[in-house]
């Protein structure tokens, strides 16, 4: 059945709402009526108006003012301003204020008719437009995550299921596919979501380090250790522990990892006292844990603990069609960030952003919307705008006859340099994060002064 | 003409028809600026000198209707009330320029009563354009509907006169 129409007649003489509400009746309208402006604001909150019909001259508040609070008070409410005494400044003034039609009594039958008809088919458009809208969105968005790609959509349904459960999770994937993001949704999914996200970077730090910031410390632990302290998997306590580059973790610290998943309790360094666990934990990579365990330098068995659900996220370049959905959902966030009001990217622009390959994946993209939309002058991003590395053959460095590696190696070396090695900001720069930043450091074993000597 | 009327509606709704008497035009609904008469008015007027017995009551005019915001009507219903009104003065030929003719007034009429009973009885406008429950606002749109219910407002009709029909 189609859903009700709801009418709402504003006049004060009792013969005009009576005869109007009768001939709308017939149509099949829910129609109710007012006698003055006071009277119809009352009613405004108890249904859901389609439409007013309102008269212009009435004793007390007028057409145009209560026009005016209906608009404030039901912004979807379509007001139709009723006159006997048709004046073009009138007319003028209530299209301005925003009424959808001006009508002069009499009316001919047939006109009204179709003018009604014509704003309940607009309402109805507008309204399923609005629903389609959502839906749309729905599918395509899990949490801070969003994608049309079929692969992902399968990912975030799995992750809905999982969530539920307490389940280990493996998030394997390169840099910037949005590992973290994933698996801040399970938690956010899980019925845990009250409790703590604690995230450990583990290949930003020292084995030593590491282990005390995972299972923290007693008191005289260790020289320098002179406070106890509560390490991540404590403070992870009946929420979710997220361990970040887990392929990056010592064989020693891999074996302590695996007694926590295996006997659901641990000490902290230093102590004797045995600590329950009751956390999620989800692991990510963006290495290959299998070569890793071929090559013997990660253990099998915990791979297998960790493995129990796995999720490969796929890097952007293999869903591309999620491109323009990732522009829309940064340009929003950051017009609202930053107090901005870009409306889009340009044609050319956008081609640019399909056409690149994105090696820092998603996180790259945002890098570069969120600069674009700094330096942006108008309300749409332009080419211009867009700091993307030159397509091949336009390259700034002459790279003839150097390996991919060698001119890696070089350019991570040129913005660690240009950027006195603040991490942070070379890995925006590079467009990637900072822990495959520090990856790369060590692989091509980078220090300070090899930079300085250049 | 009214006896004819009569005798189609009663054969139609299987319902008891009566001829009630004559009753003047209330002086107080006509518009002197549009040289019309207000529908609503007669029809608060016909409301007043309802039978006792009556389950509905259809008055019919010679005179040109109207409602304030509207430049005519054909007639009028109270939706799912006792009374409702049918104006002749558009039905007949002669307002529209052409020669009379009592039998095409005649189908007009009965189209116009039954359309205005219906919502007496509670039926609203049907999309369907032969059905006599679509919105008529011109004769041409009266001429093209024909006089009977279709299925659907047929159906409802039904179970609305079910306790008095004869």
């Amino acid at each position: 059945m189609e859903p009700k129409v709801n009418i709402l007649i504003v006049d004060d003489e009792e013969i005009v709402r009576e005869s109007l509400a009768n001939w709308l009746e017939e149509d099949g309208y829910e129609v109710e009526a007012a006698e003055n402006g006071a009277r119809a604001l009352e009613r405004l909150p108890t249904k859901d108006w389609n439409l007013a019909m309102v008269d212009l001259k009435m004793p007390g508040m007028d057409g145009i003012q209560l026009m005016d609070e209906i608009r404030k008070a039901r912004p979807d409410t379509i007001v139709i301003i009723m006159t006997a005494y048709a004046t073009v400044d009138t007319a003028v003034q209530a299209m301005k204020k925003g009424a959808y039609d001006y009508i002069v009594k009499p009316f001919n039958p047939e006109d009204l008719s179709i003018t009604i008809r014509k704003i309940i088919e607009h309402q109805k458009l507008v309204k399923e437009n609005l629903y389609l809208r959502k839906e749309l969105k729905k599918q395509y968005r899990l949490h801070d995550m969003v994608s049309k790609n079929h692969k992902m959509i399968e990912i975030f349904e799995l992750v809905k299921t999982v969530a539920k459960s307490s389940s280990t999770v493996l998030v394997q994937g390169e840099s910037g596919t949005g590992k973290e993001l994933l698996s801040r949704a399970i938690h956010m999914e899980s019925p845990r979501r009250d409790a703590p996200f604690v995230t450990v970077s583990c290949a930003a730090l020292s084995e030593s380090l590491l282990e005390s910031e995972l299972f923290g410390h007693e008191k005289g632990a260790f020289t320098g250790a002179d406070q106890a302290r509560s390490g991540k998997i404590e403070l992870a306590k009946d929420g979710t522990l997220f361990l970040d580059e887990i392929g990056d973790i010592s064989l020693k610290l891999q074996m302590d990892l695996l007694r926590v998943l295996e006997e659901k309790e641990f000490r902290r360094v230093g102590g004797n006292q045995l600590i329950s666990v009751d956390s999620r934990i989800i692991a990510a990579t963006n290495r290959e844990l299998t070569k890793a365990i071929e090559e013997e330098k990660f253990r099998e068995d915990l791979y297998y603990r960790l493995n129990v659900i796995s999720v490969h996220l796929p890097p952007l370049r293999e869903r591309k069609e999620d491109v323009p959905l990732l522009v829309e959902h940064f340009l929003e966030r950051f017009n609202i960030e930053m107090g901005k009001n870009v409306d889009g990217v340009a044609e050319s622009a956008m081609r640019l952003l399909l056409d690149y390959g994105w090696p820092g994946n998603a996180r790259e993209l945002r890098n570069v919307i969120e600069r674009a939309m700094v330096v942006t002058k108008g309300r749409m991003i332009l080419e211009a705008d867009l700091s993307i590395p030159q397509a091949p053959g336009v390259a700034v460095s002459d790279g003839r006859g150097k390996s991919l590696s060698e001119m890696e190696k070089e350019h991570i070396c040129r913005i660690l340099h240009e950027n006195r090695w603040n991490i942070i900001r070379s890995a925006q720069v590079l467009g990637i994060d900072r822990v495959t930043l520090y990856n790369k450091i060590r692989k091509y074993e980078l220090k300070k002064e090899t930079v300085l000597n250049m | 003409m009214l006896r004819k009327l009569q005798e189609h509606l009663e054969d139609y709704l299987s319902l008891a028809v009566r001829i009630t008497g004559n009753m003047p035009v209330p002086g107080g609904s006509f518009e002197r600026s549009r040289n019309q008469y207000n529908s609503t008015r007669i029809l608060r007027e016909i409301l007043r000198e309802t039978p006792a017995d009556a389950i509905k009551v259809v008055g019919i005019v010679d005179k040109d209707l109207c409602i304030p915001i509207l430049t005519f009507v054909f007639g009028e219903a109270q939706l799912g009330g006792m009374v409702s009104l049918v104006s002749i003065a558009r039905l007949r030929q002669e307002f529209h320029g052409l020669s009379p003719d009592d039998g095409i007034l005649f189908e007009r009429l009965c189209k116009e009563a039954l359309h205005e009973l219906g919502h007496n009885f509670g039926l609203i406008h049907c999309h369907d354009r032969e059905c006599v429950m679509y919105l008529s606002n011109t004769v041409l749109d009266v001429d093209r509907k024909q006089s009977i219910y279709c299925e659907s407002c047929d159906a409802a009709l039904y179970g609305k006169t079910e306790p008095w029909r004869v």
